[in-house]
């Protein structure tokens, strides 16, 4: 069955919008979702995948190299003819061992010619897409950091099995969890651009849409996916131009103040809260057709950017969010 | 329609019910994800051998034993085919065998967390159902989360022995092809509406509820959905999920002195007799109120109190099991005395040289591997060393209430380091009769801080109660390859015994032996005397326990956390 329309996907507006963001600007550097099982947060990062337009890629490349830009590719990627694909869309599984994920000896060269040949992993895989991981708080922990130190630096670098390689392997970096089976560490937590709370709709109707519209695209997915795909167009179009706009967004010097007095005034450790929150606002300023970054921007921005970079007191049981919009409340009125 | 009138007399409900789920499921494979078959016996082998014969005319069906390895599971390369043929083979994995059909899952609740979550993958992205065989007894152990969550139909049939039901029962649906008759809105409201009153959070069920009455319809050749079968997709889909006693909105939630819910017989008549005159939505809540499993039950009455989400709860405690032993890579070293070689990467390191080797041994044959003993590698387990300090905390009237707020603090400043230091913690409460686990083992602080701040006190002192509910956390702790600290937080003047009756000289004597019984077994414990004026009950309890003994007249958080701290590092060393 094809992939659910983005735009059909009800309500959970935030981490739609962080997903757009995240797809406007790469560098922001991945979105974690935290929420219950059921609450659509594969299905959306697995949408909007779909959705994004076929990219080019050098045919025969492991690495689908943009045809462009090949220089960094280790295999010889000579070919002159350029195939199309869909945006890759990797799904981490929880028990992936670090051969699959970073590559290793492809062992069946090794064995019949007796060559050493470097077999691709899951983050080659992802390279120009998404690399999902649900329950990211499951997942080992030498996994974990390996794969936000390749999202943070765009390359893979291996060196194991008497192979010395690197590759690029720039994706958006998308996890999910759920705070009740164990916290984060806060390092990891950091590395992620933004992060949204997503709770199942209690509100019937939002439900009952729900219904209706998975029991739609069951009986007929084809029309299913033709009724949507105006809005799944107009989408990507926003974020086409948003992406075109992005260079010329303008960030008054004002605003970088403000940024930098919410972070001070929330205690957002480190200095990725202020970066983060300037990329987004930016990213969403583009996304709304305006010209230059306003405060309602950053104020739509600042809980998907900060709240999971504030230290946490075990003694406060005042959630992040709240003291993030308290914060803005107090500052900005 | 032969198998309605199978349904008129059911002389056992639940098993009804579960062949129902069972029909529906063989006729639908693609729309339920799958059915979980709990509680082992002849019932249940009768009913999963005829569900097989129903379903391998439909696709494969495709058993996959519990120790099942990834590679298994996911496909790779066939060693023993491309060393005999000197060429790659490559065999599919599990997963893909069965693709368009069902795996068969034995011992479901042991299925490693690994596993599970590749399995749900391909649920995810295919056309893959499962049937889980869950043999789970206690209510703790069952199916991970991960794949209960896409199986529709969860079944109970510990208690079913009626065999002749099931061989009775025939799967057919003449109108397998015609559509399924769809919803209006106002029913799919009413099924909402039911969800949410049972403290169902995730949209899965709902869409499982929503088909599952649909199919409902069709299995009794009705070709629009009637009221019948809305009831019949609560039992049977929202019923065993339910998280809390389904209330409808205008009342307050179930106080714990709710009534237990109506014997199921009665109230089916009931609904019969007076099914003109109950809106549809009272109606739904009735039918989820009756057909709440047993061990569900039991489990809302302990969970609504300290998160009314029992699911991901348990998945939490359930997922550490697999802490014990996991691969950790490999490293050089000869098999034998316990340690495993690891072909494939004995392989790996092998094949770079297998050309030089070759040259050098004068020996052109293709198909032979030289391995050299330097080559050898061998697996490498890492048992994690997790730590689980379990609280025993005195909740009762003679320990200052104060107290209470100090033992919090210290569950919370533990927690605060658990994901640093890979430990747990877990809270038990003792008061008035008795005790109870207030927090499962968990690193969550999310969790953590909702069960604590439900933590009520007053009442006589169940100390033996306590004592033993703190051992058995401790037992199952060690099962799991965990190193549990008993600390337990008390003035030591226990007073109510074990079977409930007030008496202090019995419950001193029955605490000792039960001390006693938990320093035999070697666990480490520490015993904090909160007491105002510190006096000889606590010393003799940790004497028993042999154990270290504490006065704490003004406990403070952190020197509790010090002390606790300092006796789990001895127990781990």
């Amino acid at each position: 069955m094809s992939g659910f329309p983005f735009s059909a996907i009800v309500g959970q507006e935030e981490m739609k919008l962080a997903l757009l963001v995240a797809a406007v600007d790469a560098r922001i550097g991945g979105v974690m979702i935290f929420g219950d099982r059921g609450t659509g947060k594969s299905t959306a990062a697995r949408a909007l995948a779909a959705t994004l337009p076929q990219i080019r890629a050098v045919e025969g490349c492991r690495f689908h190299c943009e045809p462009e830009n090949r220089d960094d590719c280790p295999d010889p990627c000579t070919s002159k003819r350029v195939r199309k694909m869909a945006v890759p869309f990797v799904d981490l599984p929880l028990g992936s061992t670090e051969d699959r994920v970073v590559g290793t000896l492809d062992l069946e060269k090794a064995l019949s010619l007796g060559e050493k040949h470097f077999e691709p992993g899951l983050l080659a895989k992802a390279h120009r897409g998404f690399l999902y991981i649900d329950e990211i708080n499951l997942l080992e922990d030498h996994v974990v950091d390996l794969l936000l130190d390749v999202a943070a630096s765009g390359e893979n670098l291996v060196e194991r099995d008497g192979l010395s390689i690197r590759h690029p392997a720039r994706f958006v970096l998308i996890g999910s969890g759920n705070p009740e089976e164990g916290e984060l560490r806060p390092q990891l937590l950091d590395r992620f651009g933004l992060s949204v709370e997503v709770k199942t709709p209690d509100d019937i109707d939002q439900r009952v849409e729900i219904m209706r519209r998975c029991d739609a695209r069951e009986r007929d997915a084809a029309k299913f996916a033709g009724k949507w795909q105006g809005e799944d167009a107009k989408i990507l179009r926003r974020i086409d131009r948003a992406k075109k706009a992005l260079p010329k967004v303008k960030t008054p010097a004002k605003i970088l103040r403000d940024t930098a007095t919410l972070c001070k005034a929330v205690g957002a450790d480190g200095l990725r809260g202020e970066l983060t929150l300037m990329r987004g606002a930016r990213a969403f300023a583009a996304l709304q057709d305006d010209d230059a970054v306003t405060l309602d921007h950053l104020k739509t921005m600042a809980p998907l950017s900060l709240r999971h970079r504030l230290r946490r007191d075990v003694l406060d049981e005042t959630g992040s969010t709240v003291r993030i919009e308290r914060a803005l409340e107090e500052l900005f009125g | 329609m032969p198998v309605a009138d199978q349904q008129a007399a059911p002389t056992d409900f639940p098993l009804a019910d579960c062949l129902l789920a069972a029909r529906l499921f063989a006729n639908n494979p693609d729309s339920f994800g799958g059915i979980c078959l709990r509680g082992f016996g002849p019932v249940r082998d009768a009913l999963v051998a005829k569900l097989v014969s129903a379903l391998e005319p439909l696709g494969p069906v495709q058993k996959i034993p519990n120790n099942v390895d990834c590679e298994r599971l996911l496909g790779g390369l066939d060693l023993a085919a491309t060393l005999q043929g000197g060429r790659s083979v490559w065999r599919p994995g599990l997963l893909q065998v069965a693709e368009n059909g069902v795996l068969l899952l034995p011992m479901a609740e042991r299925i490693d967390e690994n596993i599970a979550a590749h399995i749900a993958q391909a649920m995810d992205v295919g056309a893959l159902s499962v049937l889980l065989l869950d043999d789970g007894m206690e209510s703790d152990e069952t199916p991970p989360a991960v794949l209960m969550e896409r199986v529709a139909f969860h079944c109970d049939l510990s208690d079913s022995r009626d065999l002749e039901v099931v061989a009775a029962l025939e799967f057919m649906d003449k109108d397998r092809a015609a559509r399924l008759p769809s919803m209006t809105r106002k029913k799919r409201a009413s099924l909402a509406a039911t969800a949410a009153a049972c403290g169902i959070d995730s949209v899965r069920p709902l869409l499982f509820a929503e088909r599952c009455a649909a199919a409902h319809a069709r299995d009794m050749g009705r070709e629009k959905i009637v009221d019948e079968d809305l009831q019949a997709a609560v039992r049977l889909v929202l019923a065993p999920r339910a998280t809390q006693l389904p209330h409808s909105e205008e009342t307050p939630p179930p106080a714990q002195e709710e009534p237990s819910p109506p014997d199921r017989e009665s109230s089916e008549s009931d609904d019969e007799q007076a099914i003109e005159d109950i809106p549809l939505e009272d109606l739904l809540l009735q039918a989820a109120a009756a057909s709440i499993p047993p061990h569900i039950l039991d489990q809302i009455e302990g969970l609504v109190r300290q998160s009314g989400k029992g699911q991901g709860g348990r998945a939490g405690s359930k997922q550490q099991s697999s802490r014990r032993g996991r691969p950790k890579g490999t490293r050089p070293g000869v098999p034998g005395s316990g340690r495993r070689l690891a072909l494939i990467d004995t392989l790996r390191t092998a094949a770079p040289w297998q050309t030089i080797r070759r040259h050098e041994s004068g020996q052109s044959d293709p198909s032979k591997i030289h391995v050299r003993k330097s080559d050898l590698l061998v697996h490498h387990f890492e048992e994690r060393q997790e730590s689980l300090t379990i609280f025993a905390v005195d909740a009762s009237g003679s320990s200052a209430l104060s107290r209470l707020a100090e033992a919090k603090g210290a569950v919370e400043l533990m927690l605060a380091e658990a994901y640093v230091k890979r430990s747990q913690v877990a809270l038990v409460a003792f008061r008035k009769e008795g005790a109870e686990v207030l927090l499962p083992p968990t690193r969550s602080l999310t969790r953590a801080r909702r069960a604590l701040s439900a933590l009520p006190g007053g009442g006589g002192t169940p100390l033996a109660a306590g004592l033993i509910a703190a051992r058995q956390l401790a037992e199952a702790a060690r099962k799991r390859g965990q190193t549990p600290t008993i600390a337990l937080l008390t003035d030591g003047k226990g007073n109510v015994m074990q079977d409930g009756t007030a008496s202090r000289t019995g419950a001193k004597e029955e605490m000792q032996g039960i001390a006693k019984g938990i320093a035999a077994l070697g666990l480490s414990s520490i015993v904090i005397d909160i007491s105002p004026r510190p006096r000889p009950e606590a010393a003799e309890l940790a004497a028993a326990l042999r154990g270290r003994y504490l006065p704490l007249p003004r406990a403070q958080s952190s020197a509790m956390v010090a002390a606790i701290e300092s006796v789990g590092k001895e127990a781990m060393a």
